[in-house]
């Protein structure tokens, strides 16, 4: 889904708030936040791509003024009630208040058929793919072409993996793009290398 | 006349706070015989005491070192770091190791969440997962490095990964050089995470 979580080259933003040896935890909340969506993982209440779903289903405005850990809390609460682990009102009676939970979920899709295997050196192409449910390519590489780098294992493939869709493993490749081709006379110049699925891809001439 | 503009109930409910919310899940769980208190115990110690960027420093120092373990290191990172007895979980099935050179430095960010291997390089700081690094580093890297204080030279090629996927990524800084020589313990203490990430060099 192109949702707000896809923030790669949005313009507007201000300077990055940097600290050094900024910590990762400011409250013991964020802390059993992070365990408790780990935990659900490991007990197999939900998967990671799941999990990430349901982190971008959040509505645009929760979004964007949540933090990294209300975002987590957000969706571990969302897919509880969504899989019947626990209901809603009684996440809410517990909690003493409202609890807002992420929208709906679209469909999902499975593998692209006629999958090609690229090796390093290929140049590739993103498809042009407008995907409703979870999906892993960021929108700033849609359409634009790059060149293999490396191959990794095999991994689930989201756009299922995030829908209980069966699908086949595939292997991702990272691929590098040119900030002037991602966004020219518009960027600094850098290489940007992006982890692909092989459904995200076609062979570029 | 009175206008009654609350007719749902809902609309007057005030929103539970986090710390609510958490507990509200906990204990439902746990009332469920699925022991989340327990679960959250043992994923807490390791979230503040396992997975911290020494455990990233010490494959830093030893690559440094140990041109044998270097090349092991670039060729399969999840390997390597297993040799020091570094977990990686079952889901980051490869670690990609980004080498720094005086003319190309490497650059992580994760625009769609926040991934990172952190239990190599620990648990990304409040800035990585802030909009604005997610947003900008990827297009203005150059600029956003030079405000973060790291002003690289012209001739420098910048290299930004960003993690999209499941496989992770983590730089190999360069030694400075007048640490060539030193102990691997001292040269363990010099490493930070920003470097790791690749937002400092050392
Ligand atoms: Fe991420």
């Amino acid at each position: 889904m192109d949702g707000m979580h896809d923030l790669g080259g949005k313009q507007g933003f201000g300077p990055v708030r940097y600290a050094l040896n900024a910590p990762a935890f400011h409250a013991d909340w964020e802390v059993r936040a992070n365990s408790l969506y780990a935990y659900a993982v490991r007990l197999g209440i939900f998967n990671m791509d799941e999990y990430r779903h349901a982190i971008e289903r959040m509505e645009p405005r929760h979004y964007l003024t949540a933090s990294y850990y209300e975002r987590s809390l957000t969706s571990l609460l969302t897919l509880c009630v969504e899989k019947g682990v626990v209901p809603r009102e009684e996440l809410e009676r517990r909690a003493q208040g409202a609890i807002p939970l992420a929208t709906p979920s679209a469909p999902g899709r499975t593998n692209v058929p006629a999958r090609e295997h690229f090796k390093v050196g290929d140049r590739v192409r993103v498809r042009s793919d407008y995907v409703p449910g979870h999906v892993r390519m960021p929108g700033y590489i849609r359409g634009k072409t790059g060149v293999v780098v490396s191959e990794s294992p095999a991994y689930p493939f989201p756009d299922a993996h995030a829908h209980g869709v069966e699908a086949q493993d595939e292997p991702t490749f990272d691929v590098r793009f040119r900030s002037e081709d991602l966004w020219p006379n518009s960027s600094d110049a850098a290489l940007v290398h992006v982890a692909v699925f092989q459904s995200y891809l076609e062979r570029a001439g | 006349m009175t206008t009654n503009l609350a007719t749902d109930s809902s609309v007057l409910q005030r929103s539970a706070s986090m710390p609510q919310r958490v507990d509200a899940i906990q204990s439902a769980l746990d009332e469920r015989g699925m022991h989340a208190t327990e679960g959250v115990e043992e994923l807490s110690h390791l979230a503040l005491d396992e997975w911290v960027p020494r455990n990233g420093a010490r494959v830093v120092a030893r690559a440094w070192i140990d041109p044998a373990f270097r090349e092991r290191l670039l060729a399969n990172g999840r390997a390597a770091v297993t040799e020091l007895g570094i977990p990686m979980p079952k889901h980051h099935r490869h670690l990609v190791v980004l080498e720094n050179t005086p003319t190309v430095q490497n650059v992580i960010c994760c625009t769609l969440c926040s991934c990172t291997a952190f239990t190599v390089i620990g648990l990304p700081p409040d800035w990585y997962k802030d909009l604005e690094y997610r947003a900008r580093v990827v297009r203005e890297s150059r600029t956003v490095l030079k405000e973060m204080g790291l002003d690289l030279a012209p001739e420098v090629e910048i290299r930004v990964w960003d993690t999209t996927a499941d496989t992770r990524y983590m730089v190999l800084p360069a030694q400075p050089p007048e640490t060539i020589g030193w102990p691997e313990e001292k040269l363990v203490d010099i490493v930070t995470r920003d470097s790791m990430i690749g937002v400092a060099r050392l």
